[in-house]
């Protein structure tokens, strides 16, 4: 089409004009712009700089498996347990309260449960994962997967959790783990950065205590990208962690229950070693209770009940509980003489019942009094008098140096918690202690384990094992690491003459098996498992002279808080030893009564490797130990619980 | 003297044609597009095979292209016009009712060797169509309703389409450089005004009938315009992207962390990094005074084509001049607004910088005919 040459030249003009009208809006437009950049880059430069900084690379922890307890032939003691959990994340789940009430038909949720998840959803936020039930059963969880798809933003998961198969047990020995408190990373200089795991548990008593740095094992890690708000992008490195190494404790783990059940509801410890490297064999404490309460979180009632209990089940009592050794101390007051040369084999004593020590009078447990005794016969019949005579010929301090020797008044370095030293006292320690001269009464109440001396069933163990063997055994628990067996060093020999330690074992001997011995109705006939032993009987009160007049008050009248503890000591067989025990009932009232059988049952059962045959006993006894072998509620072989048996 | 032989009588032919390239002009478009390679190098993290090189060889096709364009007589295109708008009106029928479904929109017409995104082409079309429908009419028509009805039509009826793939960005930008066209070729700024006034009610229809069945666009759309009004409501959510580019760009500073030392743009915190939000890897490295030289860039392109228009004596060169401008300016302000958090996030693309084939050919194809309608202008 042909137009007119004028109107094309006005055409082209508005064209133009038009043109850079437009030019001047882009202008504009690209000003404004300019200026928006100069805004975020220049003038609020600083504060997305740093939002910036929160964008990086972080490094995350995984914590690695924790390992295995296991007793000396492998059996589980402290294992991993796979914990079943679910968590949500507000994201995914967009409404959470709707997903909740779908998931509490599934799995039991309380109303609290449901506030908390909501609570905690709304204030993290909407991709961090929120716990909402934890320890679920495999129907549960597996009801979960199942369901998945209508229920968006929830994820089952699986983490490892510490559990104890053979609960009470090994509760006072091994202890439990639990989180990481604010106190345990206080006590820590350099913590490792697993602490700050969010719930990372770890050793809080006992083994798991004690060989944490072995158990534990290293951490891996990932790097993962977050950006400002903690949002994981994406995972660009991984390091597999190292998990803890397996421990073997020298505990046999049916022995152990033995015990346990042996000592039943009395407040009671007994400990078996082996006399040749030092294995302690089973180390049970009663009552006792059930670590798995602890690693789950135990009520604030079953704490209390624990607490509160007056027979204290939460000690250990084998190494915690410093008793007046009584009797039992008489072993080594023997040895101290023989060693010193203030007696030999062959020095009597005569007991009229009683010592007069400058119009004092210290007693015989016989008023009667046992006439003229040599030291075999001074053990056998547990005369005090003799005892408190050869004291004084050697002297306090003597005594405590070969309590030291024995191993009393120090402390055994095995990975248990509140392990005691006891007390051996001597002249110093007294002065220091009380600013009082040493007196002679305190030489005389030593001498038969009383006033100042205080032992541990280990302690009497490990004096009765090196007794039993004169040799310096030392006590482990530790059998081997991560599969690698722990070195066992030959024991030192105790330095003593073999005739005066024969003196005093077969003095032992003719407690249990003598006629006229303490614990004789406690023998064992076989004789190639013969025990011998030293039974105890602390007291705890002091009798009055008025009360020695009016006859002093039996110990059945007495409230149980004031009757005598109730200890023995043993080792076997005689002719060659091989297991030493120490038994201490507390306010168990007689050493040979209540004692002593248990220690018979407990060597009974380690040297044969099953339960005791009653033919081992002494006939009139075969029924009643039958009956009572039979009544004990032990484990099955795999670790669980039998039903209970109706009455 | 007829119109055809003037143009032959003026026109260069041969390799002359070479001489009167505007060759500034594609040495400012190269040096937006070597900006383009160097970042999505940076992004990729040093792997040139990832996103630079394909780039680079895309360039190198569409150039060859755009060269060609170039040297073929502009009033052969002015011919070809109708044919091209109805091809790519008929591609955008296709894909409406055939194409592949990627992103939650229907958008490409996948070829097997290439992916064509008709709505790209269909901007080119647009303007050219116009530019002839005006060239042709009578200047004292050009207000009359009738005439004004014609080439609304002709945006409209193709906006729809795309506005139904969904594609909102390119809706938006046919429709304002279809404007822009009518603009410049002097329709009365009565009918802006009126347009102006319709889209106020319109925007205020899409928020009233929201949440009713008739509303007019999609709840993602509806997402889109609540984050960009208020990107810190949820910072995770729809507003995440306006966030973290607003960090990239912001934690540049004046002289940006230098080449290849982004943090943000780099370790993921931005989806799109290497397409649509290329430039905050830009901002991110090389800070205010880099993202101030790319517009000065683009300023400078934009000058050049609407001095070349203003020059240009013929009425379809000087109109499709302005018209590719407008499209070229409407491509970098919508993305730079919307990456500083100033506009809501619809997709397009940096023109030059962004990764991608039918943006760049498109725009290179563009600038082939620019420099078609600069070499064969009337002089």
């Amino acid at each position: 089409m042909r137009r007119p040459v004028r109107d094309q030249e006005d055409s082209a003009r508005r064209i133009n004009r038009r043109a850079l009208f437009m030019g001047g809006c882009m202008a504009a437009t690209i000003a404004v712009l300019g200026g928006r950049m100069r805004y975020l880059g220049v003038d609020q430069s600083d504060e997305f700089a740093l939002l910036a900084e929160q964008n990086r690379v972080n490094l995350q922890l995984i914590p690695p498996a924790r390992g295995l307890i296991l007793d000396r032939n492998g059996k589980l003691i402290a294992g991993n347990e796979q914990n079943y959990r679910v968590v949500i994340t507000r994201e995914g789940a967009g409404d959470v309260q709707m997903v909740l009430n779908r998931l509490s038909h599934l799995i039991p949720l309380t109303q609290s449960d449901l506030t908390r998840v909501v609570k905690d959803s709304g204030r993290n936020a909407s991709f961090v994962p929120i716990p909402v039930a934890d320890r679920l059963t495999w129907e549960e969880f597996s009801r979960i997967s199942l369901n998945a798809p209508a229920l968006p933003g929830v994820t089952p998961d699986v983490g490892l959790s510490r559990v104890y198969p053979r609960d009470t047990d090994f509760a006072h020995v091994v202890g439990y783990v639990g989180p990481v408190s604010d106190k345990d990373l206080a006590a820590l200089e350099n913590p490792d950065p697993l602490l700050h795991i969010p719930k990372f548990q770890i050793g809080k008593i006992g083994v798991e205590k004690w060989k944490e740095d072995v158990l534990r094992g290293a951490a891996g890690n990932r790097k993962i990208e977050v950006n400002h708000v903690g949002r994981v992008m994406r995972e660009l490195e991984r390091t597999e962690g190292q998990s803890g190494a397996d421990l073997t404790l020298t505990l046999d783990a049916d022995i152990q229950n033995f015990l346990q059940v042996r000592l039943g509801d009395q407040s009671a410890a007994v400990i078996v070693m082996d006399v040749q490297n030092g294995d302690i064999i089973g180390a049970a404490s009663a009552p006792s209770f059930d670590p798995n309460l602890f690693v789950r979180g135990i009520s604030s009632a079953d704490y209390s009940l624990l607490t509160e209990n007056d027979h204290r089940p939460l000690a250990n009592k084998v190494v915690q509980g410093a008793y007046p050794p009584g009797s039992t101390f008489k072993i080594v007051t023997a040895l101290a003489a023989l060693a010193d040369g203030a007696i030999d084999t062959n020095t009597t004593v005569n007991c009229p019942g009683y010592l007069d020590y400058g119009g004092r009078k210290f007693h015989c447990w016989r008023s009667g009094g046992h006439g003229k005794v040599d030291l075999a016969h001074a053990l056998e019949q547990s005369c005090d008098v003799f005892f408190y005579e050869v004291a004084q010929r050697v002297g306090i301090d003597k005594i405590a140096e070969m309590g030291k020797t024995m191993g009393l008044g120090q402390r055994h370095d095995l990975p248990m918690s509140a392990i005691s030293e006891g007390n051996l006292p001597t002249k110093a320690w007294k002065q220091q202690r009380y600013k009082q001269d040493w007196r002679i009464g305190d030489t005389i109440n030593a001498a038969i384990g009383q006033g100042y001396v205080l032992a541990t069933p280990l302690q009497l163990a490990v004096m009765t094992a090196r007794v039993a063997t004169g040799r310096l055994v030392v006590p482990r628990l530790i059998k081997a690491i991560g599969g690698v067996e722990v070195p066992i060093e030959d024991a030192a020999p105790l330095g003593m003459e073999t005739s005066q330690l024969d003196s005093v074992r077969s003095g032992m001997q003719a407690v249990v098996n003598g006629q006229h011995g303490t614990s004789f109705a406690a023998r064992i006939v076989t004789d190639a498992l013969q025990m011998a032993g030293k039974s105890g009987t602390a007291q705890v009160r002091n009798i009055s002279a008025s009360e020695r007049e009016t006859g002093v008050v039996g110990n059945t009248d007495l409230p149980w808080k004031q009757r005598d503890h109730a200890l023995f000591v043993a080792f076997a067989p005689y002719d060659a030893p091989r297991y030493a025990t120490a038994v201490v009932i507390e306010h168990g009232m007689g050493g040979s009564a209540a004692a002593a059988p248990i220690a018979r049952d407990a060597l009974l059962r380690v040297m044969t490797g099953t339960l005791p045959d009653p033919k081992d006993y002494p006939d009139n006894q075969r029924a009643r130990i039958q009956t009572m072998l039979q009544e004990l509620r032990l484990r099955n072989p795999d670790g669980t619980q039998p039903p209970d048996i109706k009455a | 003297m007829s119109f055809l032989e003037y143009r032959v009588k003026f026109a260069p032919s041969g390799f002359a044609k070479v001489l009167y390239v505007n060759w500034g002009l594609y040495l400012l478009i190269t040096a937006c597009a070597a900006i383009g390679w160097l970042m999505l190098y940076s992004i990729s993290g040093g792997d040139i095979a990832m996103w630079a090189k394909p780039q680079m060889q895309r360039y190198g096709v569409g150039m060859i292209l755009s060269l060609g364009i170039c040297f073929t007589p502009i009033w052969f295109w002015r011919s070809m016009s109708g044919a091209a708008y109805a091809l790519t009106f008929f591609l955008l029928l296709v894909v409406h009712f055939f194409g592949t479904v990627g992103m939650g929109a229907q958008r490409w017409i996948d070829l097997g060797f290439i992916r064509i995104q008709p709505s790209e082409f269909m901007k080119v079309s647009l303007i050219m169509v116009l530019a002839t429908y005006y060239d042709w009419l009578d200047d004292r028509r050009v207000s009359r309703p009738l005439w004004v009805l014609i080439p609304v039509l002709l945006i409209i009826v193709p906006a729809v389409l795309v506005l139904m793939e969904p594609n909102l960005g390119t809706t938006l930008m046919l429709v304002i450089a279809g404007a822009a066209v009518m603009f410049a070729a002097g329709v009365s700024l009565w009918y802006f005004a009126a347009v102006v006034g319709l889209i106020g009610a319109g925007v205020a229809g899409i928020f009233l009938l929201r949440g009713t069945p008739w509303q007019l666009i999609h709840d993602y759309q509806y997402k889109r315009i609540d984050t960009f009004l208020d990107p810190s409501a949820d910072p995770l959510g729809a507003g995440y992207n306006i966030l973290q580019a607003k960090i990239a760009l912001g934690s540049g500073g004046l002289t940006g962390k230098g080449f290849m030392q982004g943090t943000q743009s780099r370790l993921n915190f931005l989806p799109e990094k290497h397409t649509d939000f290329i430039f905050t890897t830009l901002g991110e490295e090389f800070g205010f005074i880099g993202a101030i030289s790319l517009l000065a860039l683009y300023a400078m392109i934009l000058i050049f084509l609407l001095w070349a228009a203003m020059q240009n004596k013929d009425r379809f060169s000087s109109l499709m001049l302005i018209g590719l401008a407008a499209n070229f300016f409407l491509y970098l302000a919508v993305n730079l607004a919307m990456v500083m958090g100033m506009a809501p996030v619809v997709g397009v693309p940096l023109p030059f910088l962004s990764y991608g084939g039918s943006a760049t050919l498109v725009l290179l194809l563009a600038f082939g005919l620019a420099q078609s309608a600069i070499v064969h202008r009337l002089r």
